[in-house]
């Protein structure tokens, strides 16, 4: 694939939820709320990321990754034993499913960087950044699509239905779980490109069309990020790893640098506000996301909602005891959760911020 | 009356039962246990009431014609888009794009609703759209309006009543704010006007159908003062490209 290919539109369908008590929740119910909106999607793309699902491992870096070809495996596992302390290697289990014909080979590593290669100042999150970017750009036919801690995104060509049963993933429980359906319009509907899109315990699931796609990808490249999965939503998990793990916004803060305010809102902001929103605007010019979206990011300490600053994308957002729902259509959320105490459509740009308890 | 489980069925299979039961003379049908399915009620004519327990899919209503639907809880996403005649009843809050291009017919919606409600929504000499809102709005309201009734009221705001960009680039028909509006959240064709005697008599006449609908009070509704929002300019891009 060429991945200076530069766009890609789809429109989709998106569900999350989060427990903040950190609850084990069964993939079952996430998978009957993107079900729901199975037409939403057009069976070219579907995927889920969990939470909490790698207890045992939990202090290991969980690569998920997809090679096209099983000669391709070979060479990033001698790069991966070169870097990296393997503690365990692992088919992730799949079940048959008769839609599902071709699939690449689905492997995941358990990993923590060898200490001698932490050469100079550099993190421990950097360096598996650095080989995220370095696999996904170098080695032709394999994909790191997953690389957090103690979660995990699984993906691929399919219906919800098709790629659920596809990877198990009513075995898996988690406390934060994302999951999405989509309709890829510009771009291939291929293993890489479908959501959710991760990097270390980021997970990105979205619906609309990020038509800034260019400039933050160029921007994002400065920074040394590679931009290798041929679709626009790639650039908000780089855009979220920038700016909040390397500059060290907080989430309210990079939210508004991704859906700043329009500049007729900021002019009539108090003057403390509004040179906070100026400063970000100038800064953040590149980081800006333009076009519709809604967007639900995963992290490991909490769930984010967040809207485009017209609305141009539905997001409803429901509680119930402990556990906060996002979804693209409320009978998504209706249909895991009956009776919600409170349902609301989070305004245009503003985010839901949801935190675990410590 | 007739009644249809929706339980766990597919739209295709819920909206070709429900045409059957119209088909076969039902005046009215209740729909249990709706969730999430699509284009109910879409180009259906005839008088019929439909009465929906549950939360209905997008694309309700869409080119409607004549039946009353009634939803028991809140709605999702389009609904009545280009519809022509009829009415639907929302007795919880709807979602965005409610009315578009809508020619005839009413939405009562007695919560609040999201973004670009009525937007491009027309009239004629023989009939006219209403849009009834009890809640809040988002941005967009009216926006590129053409023709028809818009009314908000803000009944219980849990703040703004209504948000940005209010009847931008509206050339037709009437808004009214139950409540102050600001002109700096209005599109610049936007004029804003104390209703008159007449105004006071259409929104009575559209408010008293719509408490009816949905058990509020008349008098209070329309204990507070409204404002009339109407396009100051008529047709301004008419010449756009005329020269």
């Amino acid at each position: 694939m060429d991945h200076n290919y530069q766009k890609d539109i789809s429109g989709c369908g998106l569900t999350g939820l989060i427990s903040t008590k950190k609850r084990m929740i069964g993939g079952a119910d996430i998978v009957k709320s993107l079900c729901l909106m199975n037409d939403r999607g057009n069976g070219l793309g579907a995927g889920y990321a969990a939470y909490g699902i790698y207890p045992k491992f939990k202090d290991f870096y969980a690569f998920h990754i997809m090679f096209d070809e099983p000669s391709v495996r070979r060479t990033v596992e001698e790069y991966l034993k070169n870097n990296y302390k393997v503690e365990k290697v692992e088919e992730i289990p799949t079940f048959p499913v008769k839609a599902i014909s071709i699939s690449p080979l689905l492997v995941r590593y358990f990993v923590q960087p060898l200490k001698e290669r932490l050469v100079g100042e550099i993190a421990e999150d950097d360096f598996v950044v650095n080989s995220v970017m370095k696999i996904n750009s170098e080695v032709e036919g394999a994909y790191i699509f997953s690389s957090g801690k103690n979660m995990g995104a699984f993906k691929g060509v399919g219906n919800p239905s098709d790629i659920a049963e596809f990877f198990r993933i009513e075995d898996y429980s988690g406390y934060i779980w994302t999951a999405h359906t989509r309709f890829p319009t510009n771009t291939p509907g291929w293993w890489g490109g479908a959501h959710p899109f991760t990097l270390l315990d980021w997970s990105i699931v979205h619906n609309g069309e990020i038509s800034s796609y260019g400039i933050n990808k160029r921007y994002l490249e400065m920074y040394g990020y590679k931009l290798t999965l041929l679709t626009d939503t790639e650039v908000v998990t780089y855009l979220l790893d920038l700016l909040i793990r390397k500059h060290g916004l907080s989430i309210p803060a990079a939210a508004m640098a991704l859906a700043s305010p329009f500049w007729k809102k900021i002019d009539e902001m108090e003057k403390d506000d509004r040179e906070v929103l100026t400063a970000l605007r100038q800064t953040y010019g590149s980081a800006l996301l333009n076009g519709p979206f809604s967007i639900l990011f995963g992290h490991g300490k909490g769930l984010v909602g967040i809207n485009d600053r017209i609305k141009l994308r539905p997001l409803v957002a429901a509680v119930k005891d402990d556990i906060t729902y996002m979804a693209s259509e409320e009978s998504a959320i209706r249909a895991i959760c009956p009776a919600p105490e409170k349902v609301w459509a989070p305004r245009a740009g503003q985010p839901v911020i949801v935190e675990l308890e410590d | 009356m007739f009644e249809i489980d929706a339980a766990g069925i597919y739209y295709r299979d819920l909206n070709a039962r429900i045409r059957e039961a119209l088909a076969k003379g039902e005046k009215e049908v209740t729909v249990r246990n709706v969730n999430g399915q699509y284009y109910i009620g879409d180009g259906l004519s005839g008088n019929a009431t439909i009465v929906l327990e549950g939360v209905p899919g997008n694309d309700l209503a869409a080119f409607m014609d004549g039946p009353t639907i009634r939803i028991k809880s809140n709605a999702q996403d389009n609904i009545g888009n280009t519809m022509n005649a009829g009415k639907v009843i929302i007795e919880g809050n709807a979602g965005d794009v409610l009315g578009y291009g809508m020619r005839g017919g009413k939405l009562h919606i007695l919560g609040d609703v999201g973004y670009r409600i009525g937007i491009h929504m027309k009239g004629n000499k023989k009939q006219s759209p209403t849009i009834i809102v009890g809640g809040t709005a988002g941005d967009f309201f009216g926006e590129y309006l053409a023709g028809g009734l818009l009314i908000l009221l803000g009944l219980k705001p849990d703040g703004p009543i209504v948000g940005d960009y209010l009847g931008t680039g509206m050339h037709g028909g009437t808004i009214f704010v139950r409540g102050e509006v600001d002109k700096k959240n209005c599109g610049a064709e936007v004029g804003i006007l104390d209703p008159d005697e007449d105004d006071m008599k259409v929104l009575k006449n559209a408010l008293t159908e719509y408490c009816a609908d949905l058990g509020l009070d008349i008098k209070e509704v329309m204990s507070k003062k409204f404002k009339k929002l109407v396009p100051v300019s008529s047709r301004p891009y008419g010449n756009l490209y005329a020269y």
